[in-house]
């Protein structure tokens, strides 16, 4: 058995107080309650560090990019502590016939226990000619190392989900890696997704040994379960009827709500307005861009990005938010209700009832 | 004679595959193969042209936010809107951010490694290391301590089996620096990778995010109100400012004396890798607007033939300048596959000819690439850090030659020394420092117009396509940091019709042309000896050198395509 993290940490000198730091930190982290932190010292105590086999199809790097941006644990710590990461190509030091025995050793050496990331969608059109590497296709290279994997994980929304190249008219057939193989597949979409988020699921994983909980489309519900919307700080102006009209009009520059720019964050489910980019520096709506909604299926096609969304059909419960913003900027209770409503649907009825009330006050 | 194919080609963005022929131990004929095509341009055809810089933007997650640029630049010069000056500062901001990120990223975690013995470092005495360390530089980590402390994590990690660096070519004869230079750069290599994700902050500030900040055609996303809480005010602008001076630090304290440790063991590389004679830089970083080429802070032309006396300008409008070839790239033109296409009217019809899957080798196929092949006036261009140098000194640029006259000093070399692979890493060094200078200077000419509250962010006019002409093109130069970027766009009835992208790497890493012209990677590589065969990191050190923003792979074959991990001779 190879070393746990508890020994390579140890031959690091370092002391048994900082490793269970080191334990506090990754525990929350992934979203545990103090009581877990034994679990994780467990874990940590016991478990071999485990490989990461991190391959690359049709992407543009910017999942790597975003996952070196991670803050905690900073990225030199999970590359040299947490995890060995056998073959990432962006990374590696070796090319060509050495990288390959990279991948050849650790799908040998660690059948069955290694985890596969992987980055990009991979084309199946003419026989998946449009991503090649090593003169093998990026389907049947897929195929290979995920038969032996001990877990997968999507990376990013090319991956989850086909991404920008699955855009219409998709023309290398690209397809999400969850259709291409028989495996359950821990989707973590985003273009990129926050850096933070993907070193927590990496962790949840390794620390936890087991698969995250996900919803319908395979995201874990730590970060995927709540909407861009109900958790933005712009929320209290949408409720209060406040929208920027135009980019920096007045209202932009009073921090008003985007949703009539385009912003898609009410129906995006993503981390960003809680989590936030950068070691919790912005989001793009904080920033004044409204939210592309990039943590969905096919939200490429889901343009043009500065329609607003109540144009659009099918967003039937968004239709009435404008009118229910200005009812709402019309009593004073709109905070109250802001901190009141969960969903729309709910949202309607209080602020109705609401609304009620205050006329019969007045 | 023997056949050298390096696929995947790692520590790049993308897919690149090198094919080289080696005679005699030296490179006499070379090929690069990109082996992915995603068909972006056909996907953006009938969208919204505003949503455009958003879909260029994910050409590219490493060097992200250039595309943004170019593309908002495209669609801003079909519709004619300019951008308010406070939006172009900010835009100016953002960009030299990416250098500077870039160019360090490169540097340590893509570049340095090929000059860089990581197991070597093991054998360094750290008291030495520091003592060398600090007579380079006054960065505050490089303590006796500090290297001991990088050397166990080394240790302990070498035991575990070493990860990303297993397998790399440790104690080959072609890594000349002492144990304690090795050890500096190991230890640097971690602060960097610690580093870069604070720079790329001035990115979330401004556009959310990094990778893959907003963008605005007509501006920029943010809105300044130092009176608002939710918007650009004094805390951001501190934040700007503070990321911008621990920039200047690393850069100027850790990577630029770096770069000219290394460099000064390496001199011998400054006798390979020059390959093509031709420089193309579009120019950038305007200071009045980006109508006025005249005052951009990177001057826009061409040098031929490495002649300084002479800068041609350079017109991305003009059909007879930039011409794409596909005579060996997996495409088809309407019009055949000899003649040479301008972008503005520029074909995407995908047709791969190559063999199928699996294969062992493209040689001896026509077509070899997924990249088309472009030229300015039908010859073949070096881009990036190299070619501004170049442009910049033929402009009589006393920025650029200050600094190109302090490297070439403190390495002991001749001018001749810039034209090679050493010279292209120095000169993203050049790059780098300049850059970082300009950053400053942006923030501050940021400040001084937020005191006058000259504030506008985004020019509203032309947002309403209902206020766009049926049909119009534009054109949106940029340079990223790996070279001469450009978009071109044809708008119709509010859509999309047409749009190319011709990037950095498609000058550099292109197959030959109709008339069997090397492009840079290839001609780069001939006359480049090779020590070992199966350990080809001379191949690796010339093609890290142009940052190429593709991804690849190196095996080893013979001429008659067999898979060899022996090399035959003939």
């Amino acid at each position: 058995m190879g070393k746990t993290v508890w020994q390579s940490m140890q031959e690091k000198g370092y002391s048994r107080r900082q490793f269970l730091q080191f334990c506090g930190v990754a525990a929350t982290t992934i979203g545990l309650r103090k009581s877990g932190v034994a679990q994780v010292v467990s874990a940590f105590e016991k478990k071999e560090k485990p490989a990461v086999i991190w391959l690359h199809f049709q992407e543009c790097t910017g999942c790597s990019e975003s996952f070196i941006r991670a803050s905690h644990p900073i990225v030199a710590d999970a590359l040299l502590d947490v995890v060995n990461v056998n073959y990432q190509e962006t990374l590696m030091a070796p090319s060509g016939l050495q990288a390959e025995k990279s991948l050849a050793d650790t799908m040998r050496d660690q059948k069955g226990k290694y985890i596969l990331v992987v980055e990009g969608a991979v084309p199946t059109k003419d026989n998946g000619v449009y991503c090649m590497i090593r003169g093998k296709t990026a389907e049947s290279i897929l195929k290979e190392v995920a038969a032996d994997a001990a877990a997968v994980v999507a990376w990013g929304a090319c991956a989850s989900f086909g991404g920008v190249q699955a855009a219409k008219p998709n023309p290398t057939g690209a397809h999400p890696i969850s259709k291409l193989i028989n495996k359950p597949v821990i989707n973590v979409p985003g273009c990129p997704p926050i850096g933070d988020v993907m070193m927590a699921v990496i962790s949840h994983v390794v620390v936890l040994g087991q698969i995250p909980e996900l919803d319908s489309l395979g995201r874990p519900k730590e970060f995927y379960g709540r909407r861009v919307h109900d958790t933005c700080y712009r929320r209290p102006n949408y409720d209060a009827g406040l929208f920027v009209e135009s980019f920096d009009d007045e209202n932009a520059k009073k921090g008003y709500c985007l949703y009539k720019v385009g912003c898609r964050g009410p129906v995006t489910y993503n981390a960003c307005s809680v989590t936030m980019w950068n070691e919790g520096t912005s989001s793009p709506v904080k920033s004044g861009h409204p939210c592309i909604g990039c943590s969905e299926p096919g939200f490429w096609d889901n343009g043009p990005f500065y329609q607003h969304l109540a144009s659009f059909p099918g967003f039937g419960i968004e239709h009435t938010a404008d009118t229910i913003g200005t009812a709402v900027g019309l009593t004073t209770l709109a905070g109250v209700a802001a901190h009141a409503v969960v969903t729309n649907i709910r949202k309607k009825a209080v602020i109705a009832e609401v609304h009620a009330e205050d006329m019969k006050e007045s | 004679m023997a056949r050298i194919v390096v696929d995947p080609v790692t520590r790049i963005e993308g897919h690149l595959r090198i094919e080289a022929v080696v005679e005699n131990g030296v490179i006499t004929d070379a090929y690069s193969a990109g082996t992915m095509v995603r068909g972006l341009e056909k996907v953006l055809i009938g969208r919204d042209p505003r949503d455009a810089w958003a879909i260029t933007e994910r050409v590219c997650g490493v060097c992200t936010t250039v595309h943004a640029l170019a593309s908002v630049r495209a669609v801003e010069d079909a519709l004619g809107i300019s951008v308010p000056p406070t939006a172009e500062i900010i835009r100016n901001i953002m960009a030299a951010t990416q250098y500077v990120q870039d160019h360090v990223i490169h540097f340590y975690h893509l570049h340095a490694l090929d000059w860089v013995d990581i197991v070597n470092a093991l054998k360094a005495d750290p008291k030495k290391a520091a003592e060398l360390a600090q007579s380079l530089s006054k960065w505050d980590k490089n303590t006796p301590g500090y290297f001991s402390d990088v050397q166990d994590k080394i240790k302990a990690f070498a035991a575990s089996g070493l990860g990303i660096f297993a397998n790399g070519y440790w104690g080959h004869s072609a890594y000349k620096l002492p144990p304690e230079v090795n050890l500096i750069a190991v230890a640097h290599y971690l602060d960097a990778l610690e580093w870069q994700k604070e720079i790329v902050k001035i990115h979330a500030v401004f556009g959310g995010k990094n990778p893959h900040p907003n963008y605005l055609v007509g501006g920029v996303p943010c809105s300044i109100n130092v009176n608002e809480v939710a918007a650009i005010n004094g805390e951001r602008l501190n934040l700007v400012s503070r990321l911008i001076a621990q920039a200047d630090e690393f850069v100027n304290q850790v990577y630029i004396p770096d770069l000219l440790a290394v460099a000064g063991f390496y001199k011998d590389w400054a006798a390979y890798g020059g390959g093509l004679k031709n420089y193309l830089s579009y120019g950038d970083f305007p200071t009045k607007g980006y109508n006025q080429p005249e005052s951009f802070k990177f001057p826009r032309g061409v040098v031929l033939n490495r002649d300084l006396s002479h800068v041609y300008p350079v017109n991305a409008k003009d059909t007879q300048e930039i011409k794409e070839y596909i005579a060996h790239s997996w495409y088809d033109y309407e019009g055949g596959n000899s003649q040479g296409a301008h972008p503005s009217v520029g074909e995407t019809k995908i047709n791969y000819t190559g063999p199928q899957p699996p294969f062992e080798t493209l040689a001896g196929y026509e077509k070899y690439s997924f990249l088309k092949t472009p030229r300015w006036k039908d010859n073949a261009m070096e881009v990036g850090p190299l070619a501004r140098v170049v442009v910049g000194l033929a402009s009589g640029s006393t920025d650029m030659k200050e600094l190109v006259n302090m490297v070439l000093g403190k390495l002991n070399v001749p001018v001749t020394a810039v034209f090679s692979t050493l010279g292209r890493t120095a000169a993203r060094g050049i790059d780098a420092a300049l850059t970082m200078a300009w950053l400053k200077e942006f923030n501050g000419d940021l400040i001084a117009r937020v005191k006058t509250n000259e504030v506008s962010t985004f020019n509203s006019e032309k947002w309403d396509p209902k206020n766009w002409p049926q049909e119009c093109e534009g054109v949106g130069l940029s340079e990223a940091p790996r070279g001469s970027l450009a978009h071109w766009i044809k708008i119709k009835d509010g859509k999309i019709d047409n749009y190319q992208l011709v990037v950095p790497t498609t000058w550099n890493g292109s197959p030959r042309d109709a008339k069997q012209q090397r492009s840079a990677f290839e001609e780069s590589l001939i006359g480049t000896p090779i020590d070992k065969l199966d350990q080809p990191v001379e191949i690796l050190r010339t093609v890290h050198s142009f940052d190429p923003c593709l991804a690849c792979a190196v095996h080893l074959y013979d001429p008659q395509g067999r898979h060899l991990h022996q090399i035959s001779f003939e």
